[in-house]
């Protein structure tokens, strides 16, 4: 595998632990504050963190044109939990700030408060048959999805893993354990030389597999 | 003592709840962010709106609580239920240290973190609250590593400095920063042998001492509090290496306090950038008014209590 260079957007949020987990699946990673260190990257990582504060920090320092012009060109983007509602076209019920870069409609806080969240085993077929122990923190869920989205993982029978193209989403924190096959199957992503599924958004309730 | 009856690790339908990398892990989402301290639902949406990553509900700032005198307590529920619901960035509140019934209380509310906090009057005064019983996170004070380890045994998820709450003044908080920091250098530098006589001597936990060791660094995240009233404040703080700042007083007690919330965001996100800490520190307005240190009695410095 050539080394490839990811950066981690470090607005705000637990950019840090992504950076680790990058460099110990052997790829270059570096912290990404400013737009102009977009242009060298083979792909981008939103980590967890607020999404409002992330969102806001985006806008008034000119990253969201940058970010949109990385997809355009192909690049992988992985976003976990606020990465992901960052990600999504859609926040329910929200004015909030969001890319529009994956066909998504996402609701926040979606299983309640802190004392809500919780950790659980999920199955995952993209990463073989041992289940990945998710970590979910005043958690989004993905609440519809458009015809070109393929669903990586459920939980209770909602989605909270997605992919559309190069753009992967987790409702849960990868970056907070140890096990490190989320971050490899988003750099074998970032390898694929196939451009992002474009095209028209059309949007569809999930209703399991 | 009665348990809190909704003790940590809970199991559910949901999973596994109220773990330990669940707890912190809420606070490593909030890394280089602003908590910022508001008293009402309007407050809070400034707040949130300006960027912060959580309030903390109360009823009064710290200033107001040192210049009112008297016993100090956990906020009005109404008060804080008012401020959950105007904002969806998580809500802390205080409970007065060792008073677990306050702590109690503020979990049934919901809150997402409880601050086990010194500008409250204490409660107890030779123990702190057993965290490890809650299912919400809890951040506490410190003003050395010792103080620090002691409170992460009991459960604690978060640390911040105790600085000097309400005065506006950054003196204690950058003391505390540097005392952390030196005396985790000189952990991270310590032969294994030599590590018993050093838990002994802090008075911390040794299997702590042990891991952090072997972390290379603190097992939770340590955010500066106590006396930030400006973008600098906060800019100098992430510098000394705090990962991220808490505001009390300094930002609702000031001149302009949208601008100001907005500027010390800013200021937390590009701390080592001396050109945008200049753009953003103009035209904010007078800052709070400040507090010598030397002019508060010793008994009245709150950063003196808890242990």
């Amino acid at each position: 595998m050539r080394s490839l260079k990811i950066g981690v957007l470090a607005l705000q949020g637990a950019a840090r632990e992504h950076l680790f987990a990058l460099q110990k699946c052997g790829a270059e990673a570096v912290l990404v504050k400013h737009g102009e260190q977009l242009t060298e990257l083979d792909g981008l990582v939103l980590p967890g963190g607020e999404s409002t504060t992330i969102g806001k920090l985006l806008t008034r320092y000119g990253l969201a044109d940058p970010i949109r012009e990385l997809a355009a060109s192909g690049k992988a983007l992985f976003g976990t939990c606020a990465g992901m509602i960052l990600l999504a076209r859609t926040i329910t019920a929200s004015e909030q700030f969001s890319l529009g870069l994956l066909d998504i409609e996402v609701t926040r806080n979606a299983f309640g408060r802190q004392r809500e969240s919780f950790e659980a085993e999920l199955v995952m077929p993209v990463l073989g048959e041992e289940p990945f122990c998710a970590l979910f923190i005043r958690a989004p869920l993905v609440e519809k999805i458009g015809g070109k989205v393929q669903v990586l993982a459920t939980y209770g029978g909602r989605v909270v893993a997605a992919r559309q193209g190069k753009v992967l989403v987790t409702s849960f924190h990868p970056e907070l354990t140890a096990d490190l096959r989320l971050h490899r199957y988003f750099l074998s992503l970032a390898l694929e030389a196939e451009k992002k599924a474009g095209g028209p958004f059309s949007f569809e309730r999930y209703e399991g597999d | 003592m009665r348990s809190s009856g909704d003790g940590a690790e809970r199991g559910s339908m949901m999973g596994k709840q109220g773990t330990f990398r669940l707890k912190a892990g809420l606070a490593e989402m909030q890394k280089g962010g602003v908590i910022m301290d508001v008293t009402t639902p309007e407050q809070a949406r400034i707040a949130e709106e300006a960027g912060a990553v959580a309030v903390m509900a109360l009823e009064r700032v710290p200033a107001d609580i040192r210049a009112a005198g008297g016993v100090a307590r956990m906020a009005d529920p109404e008060v804080i239920l008012r401020i959950m619901d105007a904002v969806t960035i998580p809500v802390m509140a205080k409970a007065r240290i060792g008073h677990f019934v306050e702590a109690q209380i503020l979990q049934a509310l919901g809150i997402d973190y409880i601050d086990e906090s010194e500008v409250l009057t204490p409660a107890d005064e030779d123990y702190h609250i057993n965290k490890q019983e809650f299912t919400v996170p809890f951040v506490c004070g410190a003003r050395n590593l010792g103080e620090a380890l002691r409170r992460i045994g009991e459960g604690a998820a978060m640390i911040r400095t105790k600085g000097e709450p309400g005065t506006g003044n950054v003196v204690e908080a950058v003391r505390h920063m540097r005392i952390m920091q030196s005396e985790l250098r000189k952990l991270l530098h310590t032969p294994d042998e030599e590590l018993m006589t050093l838990a002994k001597l802090m008075g911390a936990p040794y299997e702590l001492l042990k891991e952090i060791k072997n972390l290379g660094r603190l097992p939770v995240v340590n955010f500066a509090a106590g006396g930030i009233a400006t973008p600098a404040d906060a800019a100098l703080m992430m510098q000394l290496g705090s990962d991220g700042i808490f505001v009390g007083s300094g930002i609702f007690k000031s001149k302009d306090p949208k601008a100001r919330a907005k500027a010390v965001v800013e200021a937390a996100l590009h701390y080592d950038d001396a050109q945008i800490l200049a753009e953003v520190s103009k035209g904010l307005g007078e800052a709070m008014p400040g507090l010598e240190i030397a002019s508060i009695r010793k008994e009245e410095r709150m950063q003196e209590r808890g242990w």
